[in-house]
């Protein structure tokens, strides 16, 4: 028997399962994957829950409905990869797993303990986060009775998932302020650490627009040092201060522990895997896929789905001995939600930055690229059904993996 | 692409405004680079982070960002900030020869 184990049942790890489920055979191969969670996050569901738009319950379902039976479950944490004994160590009961393939998938966290000043008395007060499920359920709380002042959003450092989202999260806020008749008493400030509002030009260009038509501040080229909660103010190594009544930080996003533990990852426990291809720079029978990888490109959801549509063609021929012929080309597809009922569609790649269009049908749409349409929020609000039920599942999805240039326009 | 004269060599420079053939760099060129942007005098401590920088890239390919430098060169942020004024992770990449940063594309 040959053995395939997968580490982590999220996004990426739940869709190695399910595609590995119908292609290898089970007579021949033993596939396990371990988690240490019982519950899957609909993560970008996250981003509704501070303005009441979806509830703690609306994000969450059992992982083992998603995994396949024929899939070895295991629930455990994972203490360690030993790459030179081909082995995982598991927490429970010191068990070791053996493997012949590794698929790493435990994704990134976002770590406040990195930030000096960040957890403390004002942690869960005065400073909040929306990048797990408490988080964004505390801050719900907290702002349903906020009565206004300083709202600043920074990003503490690069990379992070789904870096679009924070500035979802500020565009929401502008229009959920707006909504509870207190605009005028909240003045928004987005803080970054990039030179603008986003990490591609043409995308950054048109979403600093919209900062400004909606009277948000921009402070660009921010690298935070540090909170000091007593003067309340978030501070940067070059001496500069932002003051906030309340700060909604994007903590830094760091790989599993495990992963520094077994010597894998980068200085962000990030996997350093070839772009292409996902395997290991130094172990042929590791690879890394989903946000876990340190690639240079966007960590999301559908970036996870493309990678797990290429790196599946490529495995079934490696392990037939063959060449690995299909190339990742970073592919990224992201909704943004503008607020007002309105959203932003991009796509790109590695090579391509965002360019507008219509999408998927080139001059049809029904989404435009890089443009606020209403067909576009509604994009977004589908996109739960699709994640449960389509892309978890590894089911085909009317996008393809390598990005089109199709009925897009420079 | 565009090309200058730098330290009596004439050198190639991307569209992002760096210098397009890390090899064409030397310690004269990178000296005349600091100049450009404002560091008068490259000291011991400045040689620490460039070196650091051209061999991670050789490896890895990509200019270092900031955290690399503090966890992998043990450089300490504020430090970079001090060495490097305003824009440390875009000068340490300027001066050492390298592309653009991928943190601020
Ligand atoms: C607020 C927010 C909004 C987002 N919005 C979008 C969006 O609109 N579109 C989009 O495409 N993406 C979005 N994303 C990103 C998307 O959710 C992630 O990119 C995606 O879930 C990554 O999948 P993954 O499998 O790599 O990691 P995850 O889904 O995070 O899974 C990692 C798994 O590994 C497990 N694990 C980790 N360490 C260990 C260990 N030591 N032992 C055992 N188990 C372990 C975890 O329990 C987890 O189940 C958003 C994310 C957030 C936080």
């Amino acid at each position: 028997m040959k053995k395939l184990l997968i580490l982590g049942a999220g996004t990426a790890g739940t869709m190695v399962a399910n595609k590995m489920i119908h292609h290898l055979d089970l007579l021949e191969w033993d596939i396990t994957i371990v988690d240490q969670d019982e519950t899957h996050y609909y993560q970008p569901g996250f981003l509704f829950i501070p303005f009441g738009i979806y509830g703690p319950n609306d994000v969450i379902k059992p992982k083992r409905n998603y995994i396949p039976a024929g899939v070895n479950l295991i629930m455990s944490p994972i203490e360690q990869i030993e790459p030179e004994k081909n082995r995982v160590r598991l927490a429970k009961d010191s068990r070791y797993l053996e493997y012949d393939y590794l698929v790493i998938a435990t994704g990134t966290r976002p770590v406040p303990e990195e930030t000096p000043g960040l957890e403390g008395p004002g942690w869960g007060d005065t400073i909040h986060e929306f990048y797990t499920h408490s988080g964004a359920v505390t801050l719900a709380k907290r702002l349903r009775y906020w009565d206004g002042g300083r709202l600043v959003v920074n990003i503490m450092e690069m990379p992070f998932k789904c870096p679009v989202a924070p500035l979802e999260f500020v565009f929401l806020a502008d229009w959920w302020f707006h909504e509870q008749g207190l605009r005028d008493k909240v003045d928004i400030t987005f803080v970054t650490p990039l030179p603008g509002a986003f990490t591609k030009p043409r995308a950054g260009a048109l979403l600093g627009d919209i900062l400004e038509r909606k009277n948000v501040h921009l402070v660009t080229d921010f690298y935070a040092e540090g909170v000091d909660q007593d003067a309340k103010v978030l501070r940067s190594y070059d001496e500069n201060e932002v003051p906030y009544d309340m700060l909604v930080t994007i903590p830094v996003n760091m790989g599993a522990e495990m992963i520094a533990q077994s010597g894998l990852g980068d200085e962000l426990n990030h996997v350093p895997v070839d772009k292409h291809t996902f395997v290991h720079a130094d172990y042929d029978n590791i690879f890394a896929l989903g946000d876990a990888a340190a690639l240079p490109t966007s960590k999301a959801g559908s970036v996870a789905h493309f990678a797990v549509e290429t790196w599946t063609e490529n495995f079934l021929r490696y392990i037939d001995g063959l060449e690995m012929t299909h190339q990742f080309d970073g592919h990224a597809n992201c909704y943004i939600e503008s607020g007002f009922g309105k959203g932003i569609l991009i796509d790109f790649n590695y090579d391509v930055e965002p360019l507008p269009g219509k999408f998927p049908l080139p001059g049809v749409g029904p989404f435009s690229l890089l443009q606020e349409s209403e067909m576009n929020h509604w994009g977004k609000m589908m996109f739960r059904w699709m994640y449960w039920n389509i892309l978890l599942k590894g089911k085909e999805m009317p996008i393809t993996s390598q990005m089109s240039m199709a009925g897009k326009w420079n | 692409m565009t090309s200058r004269e730098i330290a009596g060599k004439t050198i190639e420079f991307d569209e992002d405004g760096f210098l397009a053939n890390p090899q064409d760099w030397d310690k004269d060129v990178a000296q005349e680079l600091a100049h450009e942007v404002g560091i008068d005098e490259l000291t011991a401590s400045h040689w620490q982070v460039i070196e650091f920088s051209r061999s991670d890239f050789d490896e890895r390919g990509e200019a270092p960002t900031l955290r690399r430098l503090k966890v992998a060169a043990g450089v300490p942020t504020k430090d970079l900030y001090e060495l490097f004024p305003k824009k440390p992770a875009k000068k340490i990449a300027y001066v050492s020869g390298l592309g653009k940063p991928h943190g601020c594309i």
